[in-house]
């Protein structure tokens, strides 16, 4: 059996009509759950990952045997304390960590699915991953929150389920995918299309595998997760264990040697065919266009309470951009928060030990938490 | 806690909606939401201050007053605050009339120019005063529009805006910070 055949599983039996006009039904979700829900069912939070995470999002991936992506924010005693808040995070649909995507078998055709896998929006993993909290039984969750596309789903969840979350906290994202990033998504996905071994989508059976152009497409993200300075102070011109150039073309830079390090450990833990399909999602979102343009009509039925966190250095999802969501919840008198944080770690300061940003989650979180039961004596 | 704070907040009413723009290290907010109504938030523009309010528990915006204000809409607060930030500004103008606009009601407070230290200060020494309330040198100070209590009220009647003015020549020599309501 595959290990991935051993993470938990919430089978989903309703019908879930997808943007793309298809519908999906008995499929799987992929999820895993820190912490206990107490009694009252009222500290749940629902944890949304970002381009290439997944539902590990805490402790030990038992997959890939890497620290959880947001083991800085969530554990026991951590920012997001598990010994009190049941923290509930699910793997996308598209993804590759056990929910349903283009690595599943196609039972018409008893093969991959590859690119006949149908293309999915934000909106749908959104809508997927609702019925986690049916299957909790949590009548409201006390918070959702996400980083980057992480933070996409948080503004559609409270978009399409504006009474089921407390408080929301997207962090390094933006409401509409911008020219830039759609850019891109698309050297990347045609990266991984230029590789022969990518074969339309259909690797698997021919048994081949695009890792070259998936881990160009990984270096040339992971560029753009980082920051000038921050790239700078860490590698500037240091040479990689030689003392001069070799007038070559190896890794001659420190630099050139992490990005090929970056690329070959990625293709080991995640799936070309997802990295399409899920960067296809990112570039569709557009919330905003969802309401005719205007963004404030997206939470004009919500009471959830927003912190909104953006950091100095990140020009993928740049302070602007997150800024026109405070605006949005601002112009029609919703409750939000926001800061900036200082840091020069570029996109990825989300994923970082960074006492600012995780002290504004954990105060942001706990006061919230402290009211509302206040509310309720 | 500045002995101006119980001032102000015993002039918000309980249970109101209020934004405290330029609030600071949030002092002034959490006694506010501590002791009249915690429907309270801040608009600030320092870093360090906008932690200082979270790691207190209170909701803050990050941002400038100048450009920020804008987004509010028209009447959205009963109260919005403005704590001896007004001459700080480039157009405090601007600032006052986004103030009555977002809020149904303004508190502003104001460092008096005309206090009687100040202007002994500036008659006897003949340089810049430097008082409690105005620790700064004209070099680096971040106050561009000094101005006094009878300035204020005069500003405000001029403009139509709805301000207490009584016994103002002796508040004007014996305050050292003018507090007051204003509405449109």
């Amino acid at each position: 059996m595959n290990d991935i055949d051993k993470v938990k599983k919430l089978i989903i039996d309703k019908p879930l009509k997808l943007d793309c006009g298809q519908t999906i039904s008995n499929f799987p979700l992929a999820y895993e759950t820190y912490g206990k829900l107490n009694d009252k069912k009222d500290n749940a939070i629902l944890a949304f990952h970002a381009l290439t995470g997944d539902q590990f999002a805490s402790g030990l991936n038992p997959i890939t045997k890497k620290e959880g992506w947001w083991n800085y924010l969530i554990g026991p005693g951590k920012a997001i304390d598990t010994k009190k808040y049941f923290v509930i995070c699910a793997n996308v649909i598209g993804g590759c960590m056990g929910s349903y995507g283009p690595s599943n078998v196609n039972p018409k055709t008893n093969k991959n699915f590859g690119t006949e896998f149908p293309v999915i929006t934000i909106n749908d993993m959104v809508n997927a991953q609702y019925h986690l909290l049916e299957f909790f039984k949590i009548k409201k969750l006390f918070s959702v929150l996400g980083g980057s596309m992480g933070g996409m789903q948080v503004l559609q969840f409270v978009s399409n389920f504006p009474d089921k979350s407390e408080t929301a906290i997207p962090i390094a994202c933006a409401h509409s995918h911008s020219a830039q990033n759609i850019a891109l998504n698309e050297l990347g996905r045609q990266s991984i299309m230029a590789d022969h071994n990518w074969e339309n989508g259909f690797y698997v059976e021919n048994n081949k595998s695009p890792d070259k152009g998936l881990a160009v497409a990984r270096m040339a993200a992971h560029i753009t997760y980082l920051s000038k300075k921050g790239l700078q102070e860490k590698f500037g011109r240091k040479l990689q264990e030689r003392d001069d150039l070799k007038f070559g073309f190896d890794a001659d830079f420190q630099i050139e040697s992490y990005l090929r390090h970056q690329g070959s450990v990625f293709v080991d833990r995640f799936d070309a065919n997802s990295y399409l399909y899920i960067t296809r999602a990112m570039d569709y979102f557009d919330l905003s266009k969802q309401f005719d343009g205007n963004l404030s009509k997206a939470f004009e039925k919500t009471n959830t309470k927003f912190f909104i966190i953006s950091f100095t250095s990140d020009w993928l999802y740049p302070t602007s951009e997150n800024r026109e969501i405070v605006i949005a919840l601002n112009s029609i008198g919703k409750n939000v928060g926001f800061a900036e944080i200082t840091s020069d770690k570029g996109h990825d300061s989300f994923l970082l030990n960074i006492p600012d940003f995780l002290n504004t989650i954990k105060n942001f979180l706990n006061t919230s938490y402290y009211k509302l039961n206040e509310k309720r004596i | 806690m500045k002995k101006e704070f119980n001032t102000i907040a015993n002039l918000v009413e309980k249970k109101s909606k209020v934004l405290d723009v330029g609030c600071g290290d949030g002092e002034l907010m959490k006694y506010i939401n501590e002791n009249i109504t915690n429907d309270i938030r801040g608009l600030e523009i320092s870093k360090s201050n906008v932690q200082k309010c979270v790691a207190k528990g209170l909701t803050v915006i990050e941002g400038d007053a100048e450009k920020d204000l804008k987004q509010f809409p028209n009447s959205s607060f009963d109260y919005v605050i403005l704590s001896q930030t007004l001459q700080a500004f480039l157009d405090p103008e601007n600032v006052i009339s986004e103030l009555l606009r977002v809020g149904k009601k303004a508190i502003v407070t104001i460092p008096n120019f005309g206090y009687w230290k100040v202007r002994i200060h500036l008659l006897f020494k003949g340089t810049m005063p430097i008082t409690k309330d105005l620790p700064n040198e004209w070099y680096n100070t971040p106050n561009l529009h000094m101005c006094t209590i009878k300035d204020f009220v005069n500003y405000c009647n001029k403009k139509n805006i709805k301000i207490n003015s009584k016994n103002l020549s002796y508040k004007n020599l014996f305050s050292q910070l003018g507090i007051f309501v204003i509405e449109k």
